[in-house]
């Protein structure tokens, strides 16, 4: 596990180094924990002109990001200024559940997308994205509510995307878990 | 046999395959992303549904045997199925998935037993069916034509 986390690390640090390329491609780190699911979101993505990388679990999005607690090189300064805060999180569900969807929603997620995920809905993902279209009012609604919590700002926290600034990935696409965005939070 | 032909075989069994419900929408998106450069996408696709597919039998096999049935469990692993069927546009073995989550939530294990079996059974059919279509599209493309275009309302 460790080694892993190592290897994520270090590509991090590869990815972080290549960033002033001046692309304007987005860098989707996309998690599903289904096989089938994985193989078609990463070509969806890919065909829509992103970079991908996929991960199976929440863990790997963590490890891969440089965030998962492990190790001396883990924590790469996430608080205010930290770049990961500016990362749009989308999730995916096969389920409808608006209670669950609207509480990832207030965590902080960007969108929602109900699987199975079609060209469609990347391509218009993409474009809202591309476009950074957090609305101000919006923004400082998610500035106030948080700074009345008592926690770390989570992963899922969403403001305009920086991708220009540097090249983690430029949103995570994950699957719906409002435990998972909560337990991200607990552990940064 | 000429290309067109095999085209027109391979239209027509699209066609079967919608009408009678084993595919939907889904899959033709599947069919989207496929191109010059990633050819193979639907059979690697197809390929990697039909690996899970087996496991995930395999561990709902297991589970209904059980003295003590955990249902939770069961669900769970309907509930992978259900998605990974759906995300290929098996719609027979998706609506199978969604009658057996409901006898879970009803804890009825003669039920589930039996909507196992019925899994099975649209499982192995829409196998069968995609590995008949898929050997057309290799046969098209072998003989040095394309894949075509459908569309599905």
């Amino acid at each position: 596990m460790a080694a892993a986390g190592e290897i994520f690390r270090s590509n991090l640090t590869e990815l972080l180094e290549e960033s002033h390329s001046g692309d304007d491609e987005l860098h989707v780190l996309a998690v599903d924990d289904s096989l089938v699911d994985r193989k078609v979101i990463e070509r969806l993505l890919k065909i829509s002109s992103c970079k991908v990388t996929v991960v199976e679990s929440a863990r790997r999005a963590l490890q891969y990001l440089g965030l998962d607690g492990d190790g001396e090189n883990s924590d790469i300064g996430f608080d205010e200024s930290s770049v990961f805060r500016e990362i749009p999180v989308v999730i995916m569900s096969s389920e409808n559940v608006l209670t669950r969807i609207d509480r990832c929603l207030e965590e902080g997620a960007e969108d929602f997308l109900l699987k199975p995920v079609k060209l469609s809905d990347v391509r218009r993902l993409k474009d809202f994205i591309m476009r950074g279209e957090v609305k101000d009012g919006e923004k400082s609604s998610l500035k106030r509510r948080r700074s009345s919590d008592d926690c770390t700002p989570s992963l899922s926290t969403t403001f305009s995307p920086m991708r220009h600034l540097c090249d983690p990935p430029s949103s995570v696409f994950s699957p719906l878990s409002p435990s998972t965005l909560s337990s991200k939070k607990s552990r940064l | 046999m000429e290309v067109g032909q095999m085209q027109r075989q391979w239209m027509g069994y699209m066609k079967s395959l919608f009408m009678e419900g084993f595919l939907d929408g889904q899959f033709l998106q599947l069919q989207q992303l496929q191109d010059e450069n990633n050819p193979e996408f639907v059979v690697e696709v197809v390929s990697l549904f039909f690996e899970d597919s087996e496991r995930i039998l395999k561990d709902l096999s297991f589970a209904v045997d059980q003295q003590s049935v955990d249902f939770k469990k069961i669900d769970a692993h309907v509930h992978q199925f259900k998605g990974s069927s759906a995300s290929i546009g098996a719609q027979r073995v998706k609506n199978a998935c969604i009658a057996f989550r409901n006898f879970c939530e009803e804890q009825n294990i003669d039920a589930c037993r039996s909507c196992l079996q019925q899994v099975k059974q649209e499982y192995i059919h829409v196998k069968n069916k995609l590995e008949t279509l898929l050997r057309l599209e290799q046969q098209i493309v072998a003989a040095g034509g394309s894949i075509p275009m459908m569309e599905w309302n």
